[in-house]
């Protein structure tokens, strides 16, 4: 059976994902994923998409060889540079995909969700290129932790909501897009930020990061004759790693896709439904769903993608974890060997590379640097004080 | 108890209304407000079974199950002390569809049927993925109450009937559960387009704020939902409000 291609009817992986929404949303979800359809087969819209990917975002991001850091781990390591796009992370390749598709489908408006700030940064920064209307939910407690985020959106000319219920980080926030949308959805369009939520958006957010893979496969080859040993992202949703590991899913390399310890649904949590998907998720034995608790507001989220949860009950990826002392140290790690500060959700897949590296000595390890560390100075500054 | 469906039908073809009251079980008082809303005139009694994550609801009844969380409410727990209530009415229970999944089909069913539990309505579960649990649902009696939102295109609402065992419930307005100044336009509008492909009873809920809203939606439905106006009056006044409001809006309601 084939792996990473489109998922069936019902927009199952295996027998994850699903489309558990209200009622209300059943038509809006069925029309956007007609919609995705036509416009991916269509070469103007793709057309226009790669046009504002190369023109706009930057694509493509470049590949770089971390000689120093490799040295001391005793291997070859990569960093796939998707924190040098415009607005700072990978978020932006879905983003613009997915504004491009709402204004093709008549949508006047989008509302996101975000975490750490970077998809909302992303979302405002596209509808503000596109002149849409744009709303972002975040938690709370994550406006406090991303503080600059909020004020680089509010710039940017988004409304920024917070999200005051439950744990008020991005489970949350998530809740608040959805009921937004519930309310709003003859004009609105839900921009998703990961590879979670209901069918089309696993698929479509997929399809809309794969460019980093097919990129980095490209590029490893150039760089070292051959394709990686490992890959490794981190994964929260998992838009990020969905992307790298969708260019290598059909060579030997090993694809790891690293959790915070304090998030970890794949590592702890058992199949449950929220958010509009079926997927592993951290809940409890009544299916009360769970709080995350990760130092980074972007990892901090008790699901995660459903082509993930299949990979990993297929095997065909593993999802370890790191703590947040561990994240510290992959944090400054890279920022001391390499002069690249990398965001804090990132630096969990440098953690594991670190602990790691003694078992994959000589190999070539590719890894998605999804983000850059600006974002997470501030909050940096207290920890390490 | 006769089937939800069954007592339904029996009221309407005595020319009532129906009125059926939300109460998020595990509330202070929650069996209290149920029994005053009986008392009141109510036709049918829904149980909010609480969730961590109830993306359908607003403030109102998102506060709510926040505070039976808190106080320890679990949905077997809830379950269990639904016999307890002691009411001539039927009773179903509305949850979100991960506490029917992690509880599993199976045993969920014969939870709600061992408790007396008349049907469910699960409003994350859609038609197209209703199938697994409405089967296990049938088999063991629960009535499954499917939901009829405005946007849904003419073709679809014949499945969502057909599908739907107990009532309809046709979604007032777009959007979450909570009071409204007005009802909505298109309250009346999706109760006259389900009505219009099925003889089951239709009932409107979501946005149906105070007696004079239920009056006006029951010119066209059969009979109507009330669910934060009445959480609302157990969380700030207890069940004794619950009563007096319940039975404002059934005077209302019969005067049509």
């Amino acid at each position: 059976m084939s792996i990473m291609v489109e998922p069936d009817g019902s927009g199952r992986f295996g027998q994850f994902g699903g489309r558990f929404v209200p009622e209300t949303l059943v038509p809006a979800c069925q029309e956007l994923e007609a919609g995705f359809r036509e416009a991916w087969d269509d070469p103007a819209f793709r057309g226009e998409l790669d046009h504002l990917l190369r023109t706009y975002a930057g694509r493509p991001s470049i590949l770089t060889e971390c000689n120093n850091l490799g040295r001391q781990l005793g291997i070859r390591l990569l960093l796939k540079r998707e924190d040098l796009n415009h607005t700072g992370s990978h978020k932006i390749n879905n983003v613009l995909g997915q504004a491009l598709l709402a204004k093709r489908m008549g949508k006047k408006r989008i509302v996101a969700e975000t975490g750490a700030g970077q998809h909302g940064v992303a979302s405002a920064t596209a509808a503000a290129l596109l002149g849409l209307e744009c709303k972002v939910y975040m938690g709370a407690v994550d406006m406090e932790r991303q503080a600059l985020n909020v004020f680089r959106m509010r710039l940017l000319g988004a409304q920024v909501e917070p999200a005051m219920s439950g744990s008020r980080t991005l489970k949350d926030a998530v809740n608040e897009a959805m009921r937004d949308w519930v309310a709003t959805v003859e004009s609105t369009h839900y921009c998703l930020g990961s590879v979670m939520g209901p069918h089309p958006y696993p698929w479509m957010v997929r399809q809309f990061h794969r460019v980093i893979g097919d990129e980095a496969r490209e590029q490893c080859r150039e760089a070292t004759g051959a394709d990686p040993d490992v890959v490794v992202a981190c994964v929260g949703g998992g838009s990020n790693a969905i992307g790298i590991f969708s260019g290598f899913i059909d060579t030997k390399a090993r694809l790891i896709g690293v959790e915070p310890a304090g998030g970890a649904a794949v590592g702890r949590g058992v199949p449950g439904v929220v958010h509009g998907m079926k997927s592993f998720l951290m809940q409890d034995e009544h299916g009360q769903v769970q709080e995350a608790h990760s130092i980074s507001a972007g990892l901090d989220y008790p699901g995660v993608g459903p082509e993930h949860s299949y990979l990993a009950e297929m095997g065909r990826a593993e999802y370890p974890s790191v703590t947040d002392e561990e994240v510290i140290g992959g944090f400054s790690l890279l920022a001391k060997t390499e002069g690249i500060i990398p965001a804090l959700e990132c630096a969990h897949a440098l953690a594991w590379i670190a602990r790691e590296a003694p078992n994959m000595a000589g190999q070539t390890v590719l890894m998605n640097l999804s983000g850059r560390g600006d974002k997470d100075v501030a909050q940096m500054m207290d920890i390490l004080k | 108890m006769t089937g939800l469906e069954a007592h339904l039908r029996t009221r309407r073809s005595e020319g009532k209304k129906l009125l059926i009251p939300y109460v998020t079980g595990g509330l202070t008082n929650w069996k209290e407000g149920i029994r005053a809303a009986v008392a009141a005139g109510a036709d049918a009694i829904e149980v909010g079974i609480p969730f961590s994550d109830p993306v359908m609801d607003g403030p109102v009844i998102q506060d709510a199950s926040q505070r039976a969380l808190e106080a320890g409410a679990t949905p077997p727990g809830i379950l269990a002390e639904i016999p307890t209530i002691d009411v001539q009415v039927p009773i179903v229970v509305m949850l979100y569809y991960n506490t029917v999944f992690r509880t599993g089909h199976e045993r969920f069913a014969s939870l709600c049927r061992n408790n007396g539990v008349s049907g469910a309505i699960v409003p994350d579960l859609p038609l197209e993925e209703s199938g697994p649990w409405c089967e296990v649902a049938d088999a063991a009696g629960i009535e499954t109450v499917m939901l009829a939102a405005p946007t849904a295109p003419d073709a679809r609402l014949p499945r969502i009937a057909a599908r739907a065992r107990g009532f309809v419930y046709a979604v007032g307005l777009l959007g979450i559960t909570g009071e409204r100044d007005a009802l909505a336009n298109t309250a009346t509008a999706i109760a006259g387009r389900v009505k219009a492909v099925t003889d089951k009873p239709v009932l409107v809920g979501v946005g149906v704020s105070n007696a004079d809203q239920a009056r006006e939606a029951c010119r066209v439905a059969d009979g109507v939902i009330q669910g934060a106006s009445v959480v609302r009056r157990l969380m700030e006044s207890g069940p004794d409000a619950v009563g007096e409001y319940i039975a404002e809006v059934r005077a209302a309601i019969d005067e049509n």
